[in-house]
């Protein structure tokens, strides 16, 4: 609810997020720019892309990312291009460089985990000797059985 | 006077809360009934207190009495009536005040329909939840007292925030609160058992219905804030992977889980410790949801500074509550010794790989949540994770679910064949891959996205229906079908609602049109297949804002099939605009138009999106809904009462 509180702030500026004169006339560089757009960080606003963002510092980015399309440059050297300037803040996905492989491989790891957790479990399931659970009922179950059954 | 008494009954409710923390947990441990039976007048007398206490807070608001600092900072003398009441907890105080609220809603729920419950049971989990309680009421009173009065009252507030002044919004929080504390009431089951030292099939069962109500209550919550965001917002965005938004979506999946794993306990006594463990850390997640939502702690490290009297408050309340739970469970979870035997093909199991699938996807939600903070203290890092991330790396889980899903619902309990269900399912899976084979034939774009979706969709669909059909015998009929359980009716809905919405999200995701332009009056333009036409954009004056609102004509083959009126608007008091995006719904797709600025020669830029199988997100959230409710009728649970009663081999395993 409160992410509001911060959208706010990228609307109070009137203007928004991919305005038509910054379009480029090539609609297979646009489409690229729009791509790399999602993936980058508007640097004042929280958590949002260059892409949905209002804020002015998004409009530059995304003005930087169509000049370096334009000049020639692939997605990864207009990445490269910004993050050299901006840090690797603007990345919304990290890199898998250093201690990102935390970040990447948490998920993996811990299926792997729980998965061998989970194996082991149902195979001890399986092994354990059948009857138990008619296992007898304890004093007191009995005696609130009775009770039960006599009323 | 009505805010004095107001803050009296809140103290009053504190104190209330502290007895019934202490006596009803010293007489279950002596054996006192007396003091057992305190707990029930108790439970009563704290929540009526909250009750007046919140109800003097929203009489604050609707009178609008500016001598409260917190309806001067919130309201408006101008402002609709519904936003007045919903003004009372759209703001950090009054929506701690609605929390305690719903904790000590349910805590007179369970004394209210906890008759079958052993006494020395009942009598704990009122104590837990009383204890969660006392540590809401100091931390309201303490930290964020919303009765506080200011000298000198000014003659009029300061407005809501205007985004908040949306009826969807209005019901958000109170749907997501039921949801986040329904889920204390399973903590408070949990530790409750754990104390008692057992659980059996009769503890699960009382436990499932406070976890489906719990999760019926998110879906809603962040279906309605998925819905509001996806209108108000101008760009058509429904899911932002925000943290504050993951804070709520943690709860969710691990309420799935829980519910799920709950059925286990209940048919087959197994998987107890598990379950217990989930209740603990479900509820943990509520309480690290509220620490996100109110320290700020993720907006930025920085921002927590601003106001670490509160953060810190609710991390010793985590620590207290979660640090103790687990405790406790380490030391006791050896006395919940399984008791079903069940080979590693059958429901259990199937049930077990839900739990993995489920617990692991919240735990790459919480690592990439919480990711920003450890790498930058940790390791010296200001780095992003952002929706991209996600995407990549939340996914594969819920594909995978999906895939497993008809299968593991349609394996038998104790020892299935895989192979013998795969067989009944040929159905489902031909005419999923049909389906999904010809979008992939029609669409022009290369990605898979929509056919993945849609064969997910209805395999996850036709499989429920499947199931539903195999369960009136061998021959099937449609009489017997009507006649089932309506647990077995719940299932089938609430999987098929998830079907639907997996399908949507892709099927939006994928078939997206989107089109920015300057518009000039009276000239039309095509969008996906429909002609647009800006005719007029008027000054239009609204209760507390003025509008910008514009007159487009859609049309579609000629004929006109709606006039759109998107509006920009200025909230003179909050000092804020807002874009209300104006929407053509259909069953198919959306037609979103979102007006922005004039430019110099008269015409205005326009963002026109073609959105397909927008409304099915929600649709299939309110299935789920639905679902969990109607499971949440079914006589068993109704009858509940008289549960415990019942010997646990009796319990069938279907």
């Amino acid at each position: 609810m409160k992410r509001l509180l911060v959208i706010l702030l990228l609307l109070a500026s009137p203007l928004w997020a991919v305005q038509p004169d910054e379009v480029l006339d090539d609609p297979v560089l646009e489409e690229r720019a729009r791509e790399l757009s999602k993936e980058l960080r508007c640097l004042v606003c929280r958590n949002e892309s260059i892409d949905e963002s209002n804020a002015d510092l998004a409009r530059d980015l995304r003005l930087l990312v169509r000049e370096r399309l334009v000049a020639g440059d692939s997605d990864e050297e207009a990445m490269a291009f910004i993050v050299d300037r901006y840090g690797e803040y603007v990345l919304l996905k990290p890199t898998t460089s250093g201690a990102n492989w935390f970040l990447w491989l948490a998920g993996p790891v811990m299926l792997l985990i729980a998965a061998g957790v989970g194996w082991g479990y149902l195979r001890a399931r399986a092994r354990a000797p059948a009857g138990q659970e008619n296992a007898a009922l304890s004093e007191a179950e009995k005696e609130r059985l009775r009770q039960i059954l006599d009323e | 006077m009505v805010t004095e008494l107001g803050h009296f009954a809140l103290i009053l409710a504190f104190m209330v809360a502290i007895v019934q923390m202490v006596v009803p947990m010293v007489g279950a441990h002596k054996r006192w009934s007396g003091w057992m039976a305190v707990a029930e007048p108790a439970a009563n007398a704290q929540f009526f207190l909250t009750a007046f206490a919140f109800g003097a807070l929203v009489w604050a608001f609707v009178t609008s009495d500016f001598s409260l600092r917190l309806v001067v900072l919130n309201s408006h003398s101008a402002k609709p009536m519904l936003y007045k009441i919903s003004g009372a907890w759209g703001n950090h105080e009054g929506s701690m005040l609605l929390w305690v609220l719903i904790v000590t809603l349910f805590g007179a729920m369970a004394a209210w329909f906890g008759g079958g419950l052993p006494p020395s049971l009942k009598a704990r989990v009122l104590a837990v939840q009383s204890a969660i309680a006392v540590a809401f009421f100091a931390f309201i009173l303490f930290t964020s007292n919303p009765f506080l009065r200011v000298a000198v009252p000014p003659f009029d507030g300061q407005d809501l925030n205007p985004l908040l002044q949306d009826p969807g919004l209005a019901f958000h929080p109170p749907f997501l609160y039921l949801g986040y504390v329904g889920l204390s009431m399973a903590f408070s089951f949990a530790v409750a058992a754990l104390i008692e030292g057992r659980v059996d099939a009769a503890w699960a069962r009382w436990v499932r219905p406070w976890t489906l109500a719990a999760w019926v209550f998110l879906t809603i919550g962040i279906a309605l804030g998925s819905w509001w965001a996806y209108y108000e917002l101008g760009w058509g965005g429904f899911w932002f992977w925000d943290p504050v938004e993951n804070a709520s979506f943690m709860p969710w999946l691990l309420a799935a889980a829980l519910l799920h794993s709950a059925i286990v306990v209940e048919k087959r006594e197994a998987l107890k410790s598990w379950t217990i463990l989930l209740a603990i850390i479900a509820f943990g997640f509520s309480l690290v949801g509220t620490f996100i939502v109110r320290s700020g702690l993720l907006t930025s490290v920085h921002a927590f500074a601003n106001d670490p009297e509160r953060g810190i408050f609710i991390l010793v309340i985590l620590a207290i509550f979660v640090g103790g739970a687990l405790t406790l469970f380490a030391a006791r979870a050896q006395a919940m010794e399984a008791k079903g035997v069940f080979g590693t093909v059958s429901r259990e199991s199937a049930l077990v790989v839900n739990n993995i699938l489920l617990a692991v996807s919240c735990f790459v939600v919480f690592f990439g949540t919480l990711w920003p903070i450890v790498a930058e203290m940790g390791f010296g890092r200001k780095l992003s994770v952002g929706a991209p991330f996600f995407n990549s790396a939340f996914t594969p889980f819920m594909v995978a679910l999906g895939i497993i899903l008809p299968l593991g619902s349609m394996l038998p309990w104790k020892r299935g064949k895989l192979g013998r269900v795969t067989w009944s399912l040929r159905y489902a899976f031909g005419l999923a891959l049909a389906l999904a084979l010809l979008v992939w034939a029609m669409q022009t774009e290369r990605s898979a996205l929509g056919p993945v979706g849609l064969f997910l969709g209805a395999w996850i669909t036709f499989g429920a229906v499947i199931d539903l059909w195999s369960r009136t015998g061998r021959k099937g009929s449609l009489r017997r079908m009507m006649r089932l359980p309506r647990a077995d009716w719940g299932k089938a809905v609430a999987h098929t609602g998830l079907g639907v919405t997996m399908f949507a999200i892709a099927g939006l995701m994928a078939w997206e049109v989107e089109d920015i332009r300057v518009a000039r009056m009276g000239e039309p333009f095509e969008v996906g297949g429909f002609t647009l036409t800006l005719e007029d954009v008027q000054r239009v004056q609204g209760p507390n804002y003025y509008s910008t609102m514009g007159f487009v004509k859609l049309e579609r083959n000629g004929r006109q099939i709606a006039t759109l009126n998107p509006e920009k608007r200025d909230y003179p008091v909050a000092r804020m605009p807002t874009t209300e995006a104006a929407i053509d719904y259909r069953i198919l797709r959306d037609v979103y138009v979102v007006i922005g600025d004039r430019q110099n020669d008269g015409s205005w830029t326009m963002r026109t999106y073609i959105k397909p199988f927008a409304n099915w997100i929600w649709a299939g959230s309110i299935l789920m809904a639905l679902g969990g409710a109607l499971s949440l009728s079914d006589r068993r649970f109704r009858v509940a009462a008289g549960a415990r009663k019942t010997p646990a081999k009796g319990v069938p395993a279907e």
